[in-house]
C-alpha cells in the first residue's frame, strides 16, 4: 500500500459524489454526528452496535460482517471512502476492520470531517439508503491483529508503540482528556513500548503529515524498522490511526494492531506494567 | 450543589470531586460557534484530546491538574490559543473569542 493508493482527498471526494462504484462511509466516537449532518451520499456505520458484538467482547462474525455491508448496499468490488471524526480515529478503525475482512478497495479521506467542515464545503442531513447486495468477506486476515498473548511476548522484543497521549502513557490520566477518568483497570503502559501519540502523525487540520516527517518520527521514538511492531492504544481505535500510518502510508511489512489495548491489558492480572514518562525495561 | 457550574452542558452522572475539568464556549462576538473543533494541549505543547463544539459553542475535558493550553480551530479564522490551568474537584470555565 502507499499514500496514493489508500489515502484521498477532499476534492478527490467531490468529483466522485456521484460515482455509483464510491461508496462514502461515516464512522464517528460520537454514532449521532451523521445523523445531524454528513456528506452528500454518505452511509454510516455505528463502531459501537455495527462492529462489535453486542454480547462478547469482540468483532462482529464474518458472517455478520457480510450480513451487515450486504443490508449497507456495499459491494465487493466498490470503493469504500471512510471518513469520520475526532481525526479519523474510528475511520481508521473502520478502514483496518475492512481490511480485516478482506475488502480490496478501501480509502480513507484526508483530515476526515474536521478538515471537510473547517474548509466549510457541504453537509446535509438527508437520509441515504443504498440498495442491498449481497457481500462476501474473507476470514478475518490475523496478520494485521495482535491479541493479548502475543503483546506479552513482544516485550523487549518487538516494536511495540503506544499512541495514546504522553499522559495515558505516563500513568496520569487512564482515558483520553474528553472523556471520564474513573475506569477499573491499572494506569502506565507495557514495558518497552515507545510512546508516539497518534496525534504527532497528524497536522491539526486531521491531514497526515508526509511520508519524510512521520518516518523521522517514529525514527527518533526508537521505532526499529527492521522489527515486526504492534500498536497500542486504549480500546484500538487510535491505533488503528497510527496502524494506517506505518502500514498503508509508510508500506512497512508485519504491523499489528492490538485491539484490546489498554482497557485489556491494564486489567491483565500477573502481567508487566511501567508507569511514567520512559519506556521501562523488559 | 455548589451551583458553579455555568455552561450548557450537564455534569450530571459526573462525579466533579474526583474530576479536573476544563470546560467552556467558543464566540465570535455574542454569537456562540458551534461548528468550532476545541484541542486540549499539555505543558508542553503535545495534544491530548479535542472536542467539536455543540451546537451552542460549548466544550469539556476532563484533564489533570496542571497547566494546558485550549487550541480553536473553526471555518474562516485563525487557530485560538487561550491557556488554562485545571485542579481536581474544581471547573475551570473558559470563553474562546475567535
Amino acid at each position: 500500500m502507499s499514500r496514493e493508493s489508500a489515502l484521498v482527498n477532499a476534492d478527490w471526494v467531490a468529483e466522485h459524489l456521484a460515482d455509483p462504484n464510491v461508496i462514502l462511509i461515516e464512522v464517528d466516537e460520537d454514532t449521532s454526528a451523521y445523523d445531524r449532518s454528513h456528506i452528500s451520499g454518505a452511509i454510516k456505520l455505528d463502531w459501537t452496535t455495527d462492529l462489535q458484538d453486542q454480547v462478547r467482547r469482540d468483532f462482529v462474525s464474518k458472517a455478520q460482517f457480510e450480513a451487515l455491508l450486504s443490508e449497507k448496499g456495499v459491494s465487493n468490488d466498490a470503493t469504500v471512502v471512510l471518513y469520520g471524526g475526532n481525526n479519523n480515529w474510528f475511520a481508521a478503525y473502520a478502514y483496518w476492520y475492512f481490511k480485516l475482512y478482506g475488502h480490496s478497495d478501501v480509502k480513507l479521506l484526508d483530515g476526515g470531517r474536521k478538515k471537510w467542515e473547517l474548509d466549510a464545503r457541504d453537509l446535509t442531513d438527508e437520509p441515504v439508503k443504498l440498495d442491498p447486495t449481497s457481500y462476501t468477506a474473507t476470514e478475518q486476515d490475523l496478520s494485521i491483529r495482535a491479541f493479548r498473548d502475543e503483546v506479552v511476548a513482544a516485550i523487549g522484543t518487538q516494536n511495540l508503540v503506544d499512541v495514546r497521549s504522553p499522559d495515558e502513557f505516563a500513568g496520569r490520566l487512564l482515558a483520553p482528556a474528553h472523556l471520564p477518568q474513573e475506569q477499573a483497570q491499572r494506569a502506565g503502559h507495557i514495558p518497552t513500548a515507545a510512546s508516539v501519540p497518534w496525534s504527532k502523525a497528524a497536522n491539526d487540520d486531521g491531514t497526515f503529515r508526509s511520508d519524510d516527517e512521520l518516518k523521522q518520527i517514529y525514527s527518533e521514538a526508537g521505532v526499529d524498522w527492521s522489527k515486526d511492531t504492534i500498536a497500542y492504544c486504549r480500546i484500538g481505535e487510535r491505533s488503528s490511526h497510527t496502524w494506517f500510518v506505518l502500514k498503508e502510508l509508510l508500506g512497512e511489512e508485519n504491523v499489528k494492531n492490538y485491539d484490546g489495548s489498554w482497557t485489556e491489558y491494564g486489567s491483565l492480572v500477573g502481567v508487566p506494567v511501567a508507569l511514567g514518562d520512559e519506556p521501562g525495561v523488559a | 450543589m455548589c451551583g458553579a457550574v455555568k455552561g450548557g452542558l450537564s455534569l450530571d452522572g459526573v462525579d466533579v470531586a474526583k474530576e479536573a475539568i476544563i470546560q467552556g464556549q467558543v464566540v465570535r462576538g455574542d454569537e456562540p460557534v458551534g461548528n468550532a473543533y476545541v484541542r486540549l494541549l499539555d505543558g508542553t505543547g503535545e495534544f491530548t484530546a479535542e472536542v467539536p463544539t455543540s451546537a451552542t459553542g460549548h466544550f469539556r475535558f476532563f484533564a489533570g491538574p496542571g497547566d494546558w493550553t485550549l487550541r480553536t480551530l473553526a471555518p474562516q479564522s485563525d487557530p485560538v490559543d487561550n491557556k488554562v490551568t485545571a485542579a481536581k474537584g474544581v471547573v475551570a470555565e473558559v470563553t474562546v473569542s475567535l
